[in-house]
């Protein structure tokens, strides 16, 4: 079931036929000064950009995204507010929101797609719901025009990963290794062969993220991926220097992918 | 109705497989592996040999006399509390670790709260070879500092959770992101019938062996089933292990949950660590952190057999304080020479409060461990009660 391709999917399916490749960055929503941060990463080049609904129980971070959740929800960031926030932004770039599946369920699966779907927001990435679990949220993304991003490990079958590639819908996000969020010292050899595996079964664009934490790193596993995801790198920089910190960590990303 | 293999994982609404992606192969591996390993008659023998040689069960059931007579009713200990290791949770221990080596795995990962699972985790891997990790929130790690030395002694490393409350929530997490990282070669040993399909399906089988025992052992005692079964809950998988010898029959099931973790009683469902279940949380869905004396029973959720249970009116939920929960400790102590954990002293305390409620009746509670973990513990809880008090430190 192919129909046309949602915001995120078209902003992603130009870069890769100008034959470029893509730089979507993550950020904790409610973390300082946050809306700074989205807007100097779209001005700094992003394609689109992921952004953090904090869970008190994030199962699939590591230390630096749970401390950027644990501040957020210390400063009483909550999901709504994070929503109502991207709504009022006009930073050109679509957007993808990243949260844990109880958010949603707690919020109402309806309710969470229009909500996103009214506030501009164009999908939904939420990681402890693999492909099994997803029916009753992506028929509400559906329905609503939210395009619902699926996760695809390099401990899946190839059958398992043609099953991911066609119900995904805006990007496939290729896990880079086997573990939590963070940066590492070097490009782990398993995320090069999940964007191949993944790039041989899908036309949908192919971005990899989790351990992908510098230029360099991305501009390798871009060799074979359509683009790359860099979480823990970008928010670390949040925490420590605040948004124009952030804007000159993508504007290096983009300068690596350009 | 029959406790059996759940509906696609399922147990009515609830429970699932709500699991991040690099786990979903994992848990399917587990659950053929599982399947296959528990109608394989070879496997089943070498767990009961080491169920009885090694973790010394049957475990008995004892009638406690005098507390009965004060009570007004017919209490039984299902005596959990005598298995090697001090509880219950060997006997889902032995099962895992068989099944892990089966599997071709080489390390063990674990959660604990109390300890006592992650001290019989430690123990399998020291006698079938295994490495071990045990994750412990570092509030329990204080309080339950005899168990983390255990643990070391039997060859495990024990790793502090320092996120959110510190507790078995996050002892949890933690360990769900080490086996993210290792799944290839680590078998994530859960200790209670909680997270993805099929742990709260498996976890059951292997604690199904209490209710076996404790339905033949009221047979010959009472010539019947016991009126009410009783057992705390923190995950649920004692309380799932004495309730399955007696679901299809007419005793009522009473779960007990700590008033400061109480899922059933304050939650709405949820979904965390693999499941729907019950679950405490904010109007936003962010996880509450609960709050008890007891270490294994610290935890905002339930396991989603138990949810089912409750929905559907076959089993229910009480809650009970602290402060009850003390004064059950000492009673039982001082009455029957029976030093019980503060765990199972929770469904002790509700049996005291609702003796009006069950008079007359028999009652099975399934003491699903020994109280030496805890000593310590109490002796700084009853030094400050007494000093309170101004009196030598006795209640109740
Ligand atoms: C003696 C004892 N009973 C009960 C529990 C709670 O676990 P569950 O609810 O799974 O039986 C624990 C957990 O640490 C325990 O040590």
């Amino acid at each position: 079931m192919s129909t046309e391709p949602g915001a995120l999917e078209a902003a992603l399916r130009a870069r890769r036929s100008q034959g470029g490749k893509a730089m979507v960055p993550y950020l904790t929503g409610g973390l300082g000064d946050w809306q700074a941060g989205l807007a100097a990463a779209a001005d700094a080049g992003a394609d689109a950009i992921e952004v953090g609904i904090p869970f008190s129980d994030p199962v699939i971070d590591g230390p630096v995204i749970q401390e950027a959740n644990d501040r957020a929800l210390a400063d009483g960031i909550t999901p709504l507010a994070v929503l109502d926030e991207l709504g009022r932004l006009d930073i050109g770039v679509p957007l993808a929101v990243m949260t844990y599946y109880n958010i949603v369920f707690r919020f109402g699966l309806e309710r969470f797609a229009s909500v996103l779907a009214e506030r501009g927001v164009a999908a939904a990435i939420l990681p402890d719901l693999p492909l099994e679990e997803a029916g009753p949220w992506a028929e509400a993304a559906d329905a609503a025009g939210v395009e619902t991003v699926l996760l695809a490990a390099p401990t899946a079958s190839d059958e398992r990963l043609g099953r991911i590639c066609s119900r995904t819908r805006g990007f496939v996000y290729g896990v880079g290794l086997l573990g939590v969020t963070g940066v590492r010292d070097e490009l782990a050899s398993s995320a090069v062969v999940m964007a191949g595996r993944l790039k041989q079964m899908t036309d949908v664009p192919v971005l990899v993220g989790v351990g992908v934490g510098t230029p360099e790193q991305a501009e390798e596993v871009c060799r074979v991926a359509d683009g790359a995801v860099v979480g823990s790198a970008v928010v670390r920089r949040m925490m420590d220097g605040g948004p124009a910190a952030v804007g000159e960590l993508v504007g290096r990303f983009r300068k690596a992918l350009d | 109705m029959t406790m059996a293999e759940p509906v696609g994982g399922r147990f009515g609404d609830f429970g699932g497989r709500y699991v991040p992606e690099p786990l979903v192969p994992a848990c399917e591996e587990l659950e053929a592996a599982f399947r296959s390993a528990w109608a394989d008659e070879g496997f089943r023998g070498e767990l009961n040999q080491l169920l009885a040689d090694y973790a010394g069960r049957p475990s008995p059931l004892t009638e406690c006399h005098r507390l009965s007579e004060d009570m007004g009713l017919r209490l039984l200990l299902k005596r959990e509390d005598l298995n090697h290791t001090g509880s219950h949770k060997i006997n889902n221990v032995l099962g895992q670790t068989l099944l892990a080596v089966r599997m071709g795995k080489t390390r063990l990962v674990a959660e604990t709260g109390a300890g006592q699972h992650g001290v019989a985790t430690a123990t399998a891997a020291a006698l079938l070879g295994l490495e071990c990790v045990v994750y412990m929130g570092e509030v329990d790690m204080e309080r339950q500092a005899l168990n983390v030395f255990r643990m070391q002694l039997l060859g495990a490393e024990v790793r502090s959770a320092v996120s959110g409350s510190r507790t078995l929530k996050d002892a949890i997490n933690e360990a769900m992101r080490d086996w993210v990282a290792t799944v290839e070669s680590s078998h994530y040993c859960l200790g209670s019938v909680m997270g993805p399909h099929p742990y709260p399906w498996m976890v059951r089988e292997l604690h199904r062996v209490i209710g076996d025992e404790a339905r033949e052992q009221c047979r010959q005692l009472l010539g019947s089933d016991p009126d009410v079964v009783t057992a705390c809950v923190g995950g649920g998988s004692n309380a799932i292990g004495i309730f399955s010898g007696f679901v299809d029959g007419d005793a009522a099931l009473v779960g007990v949950e700590p008033a400061g973790g109480a899922a059933i009683g304050r939650g709405v469902p949820g979904v965390v660590h693999g499941s729907k279940s019950f679950l405490m949380q904010d109007e936003h869905g962010q996880v509450l952190e609960a709050e008890s004396i007891s270490a294994g029973l610290d935890y905002p959720g339930i396991g989603p057999e138990h949810s089912h249970l409750a929905a559907i009116g076959r089993a229910r939920y009480e809650s009970v304080t602290d402060d009850e929960v003390v004064a059950a400790f000492e009673l039982l102590s001082r009455t029957e020479g029976i030093i019980p954990a503060l765990e199972p002293a929770h469904a002790l305390a509700w049996v005291s409060r609702a003796r009006g409620e069950l008079a007359g009746k028999s009652v099975l509670l399934n003491l699903s461990g020994r109280g030496d973990k805890d000593v310590d513990q109490m002796m700084g809880r009853l030094a400050v009660d007494a000093s309170a008090n101004g009196d030598d430190g006795r209640s109740g």
